[in-house]
C-alpha cells in the first residue's frame, strides 16, 4: 500500500507527466462499468441504460461539508439531464466500519429526506473508487455512452455558494460532449473529504 | 495587608500573562495562494513543513497532535498549519478549536476558493483531497496526498526529506 503510491510517484516524475491520480483514469480511459446497490435496493449497471448519450458518475457520501453542499446541486443536474439522455449515478465509497455515518440505512435516510431522483449506489467492499481514482468527495467523472472519461474533477468553482458559480465545469463538459467535442478543461481540482477506506 | 494586595495583582498578573501567552493563537488570513505562500515561505535554507487541513476534515484533526509534536520536538523544520476552511468560521469554529486542542504551531487561513488554479501550484498530482502535507526547502519539494497513522510515520516521513540535506 505504501510501495505502489510511492513507485507511481517516481514514474510520474521520470516521466515528467502529470495523472490525475495514480492508478486512476484520465480523460480518454475507458471506466469500468459496476453493478452496485441503489437505496430501494435494486443493482445498477451501466450497461442496463442502453439509450443513455452519457453517464455523469458522482462520489459522495451522506456528511462531508463538500458533498452537503453540493447534494441539491446534484440533484438538480440529475432532473435537469435526464431528460437530454444523461444518466446520474452517485456512488457512497466510504467504508461505513470507518466511517459510521455512511451506513446503509443511513445513505437510505439521506436519500429519503432530500428526495433524491438518481441512484445513490453503494460501493460495497470499496472496490470501483480506487479503478476510477476517486480520492475524494464529491468527485466527478462524466463518461460518454462507450464509457470513455471525457471529464474528471469538480461540479463548479463555488462550493459554498451555488449562486456565485463563474465556472460550470461539469456543465461545461457536459456540453462539449453534446456538440461532439473534447472538454476543456478536462480535469479540474478541488478540496473535499478524503474516501474514507480500511488501511491495508 | 497592602503587601498581599500588591502579591494577588503580581501574581494575578503573572498567571493571567502565562494564559495568554500560551492560547492566544494569531491565525493570518489570506485571500489568494499567492498571498498565503509569500507570507509562508519565507527563505531558501528553511525546511517548511506544510499541512493542509481543515476543522471539518476528520483524518486532518486526527493527525494534527502529531504535527504538534513535530513543531514542539523537531527544531530543524518549520511546521505551518494551512486550515482550509471559510473565513467566516475563523471566530467561531478554528480559533475555539485551535485553543481546545492546545495548537500552539502556526496556523493561517488560505481562503482561496478558485482550488483548480492554486491546488496544481502546490503540486500537479494533488486530487484535492486532504489532509495533505507539503515539505518545502527552497527548490527541494515533497508532498504526500494523505494523513500519518502516528508521530513516527510522520516523522519518519520529515526525517526522509531532512536527512537527504547532510
Amino acid at each position: 500500500m505504501k510501495i505502489i503510491p510511492l513507485f507511481a510517484v517516481l514514474v510520474t516524475s521520470f516521466l515528467g507527466t502529470t495523472l490525475p491520480v495514480a492508478g486512476g483514469y484520465a480523460p480518454g480511459d475507458k471506466a469500468t462499468d459496476f453493478n452496485l446497490k441503489s437505496v430501494d435496493g435494486k443493482m445498477h449497471r451501466m450497461a442496463d441504460y442502453k439509450d443513455a448519450k452519457g453517464f455523469i458518475v458522482v462520489f459522495t457520501c451522506n456528511t462531508c461539508p463538500f458533498a452537503v453542499k453540493y447534494e441539491d446541486r446534484v440533484n438538480d443536474l440529475a432532473k435537469k439531464y435526464k431528460s437530454k439522455g444523461y444518466v446520474l449515478l452517485a456512488i457512497n465509497s466510504n467504508d461505513p466500519e470507518v466511517q459510521p455515518d455512511d451506513t446503509f440505512a443511513l445513505m437510505q435516510k439521506k436519500a429519503k429526506t432530500k428526495g433524491f431522483v438518481f441512484p445513490y449506489l453503494v460501493d460495497e467492499g470499496q472496490k470501483i473508487y480506487p479503478q476510477y481514482g476517486a480520492t475524494k468527495t464529491p468527485h466527478v467523472f462524466l463518461l460518454d455512452k462507450n464509457l470513455i472519461v471525457k471529464y474528471i474533477g469538480a461540479i463548479d468553482d463555488n462550493a459554498d455558494d451555488a449562486s456565485a458559480v463563474k465556472q460550470h465545469y461539469l456543465e461545461d463538459a457536459i456540453a462539449a460532449l453534446e456538440n461532439g467535442k473534447d472538454p476543456s478543461p478536462a480535469v479540474t481540482k478541488v478540496i473535499g473529504c478524503s474516501i474514507k477506506a480500511k488501511k491495508a | 495587608m497592602p503587601f498581599f494586595n500588591n502579591m494577588k495583582l503580581l501574581y494575578l498578573l503573572f498567571f493571567g500573562l502565562i494564559t495568554i501567552g500560551t492560547t492566544a493563537q494569531n491565525v493570518a488570513v489570506y485571500d489568494t495562494y499567492a498571498a498565503a505562500e509569500k507570507a509562508i515561505v519565507q527563505d531558501d535554507s528553511t525546511i517548511y513543513v506544510i499541512n493542509f487541513w481543515a476543522t471539518w476534515c476528520a483524518p486532518c484533526v486526527k493527525e494534527l497532535p502529531s504535527f504538534e509534536k513535530l513543531h514542539l520536538e523537531n527544531k530543524s523544520v518549520k511546521v505551518i498549519l494551512v486550515s482550509l476552511d471559510s473565513k467566516k468560521d475563523l471566530e467561531k469554529k478554528l480559533l475555539p478549536f485551535l485553543k481546545r486542542k492546545n495548537i500552539t504551531a502556526e496556523v493561517v487561513l488560505l481562503d482561496d476558493k478558485d482550488y483548480n488554479t492554486w491546488l496544481p501550484k502546490v503540486d500537479k498530482t494533488w486530487s484535492g483531497s486532504i489532509p495533505a502535507t507539503w515539505m518545502v526547502q527552497g527548490k527541494r519539494k515533497l508532498f504526500a496526498e494523505h494523513d500519518f497513522e502516528s508521530f513516527a510515520e510522520l516523522n519518519d516521513y520529515v526525517n526522509s526529506f531532512t536527512n537527504l540535506n547532510k
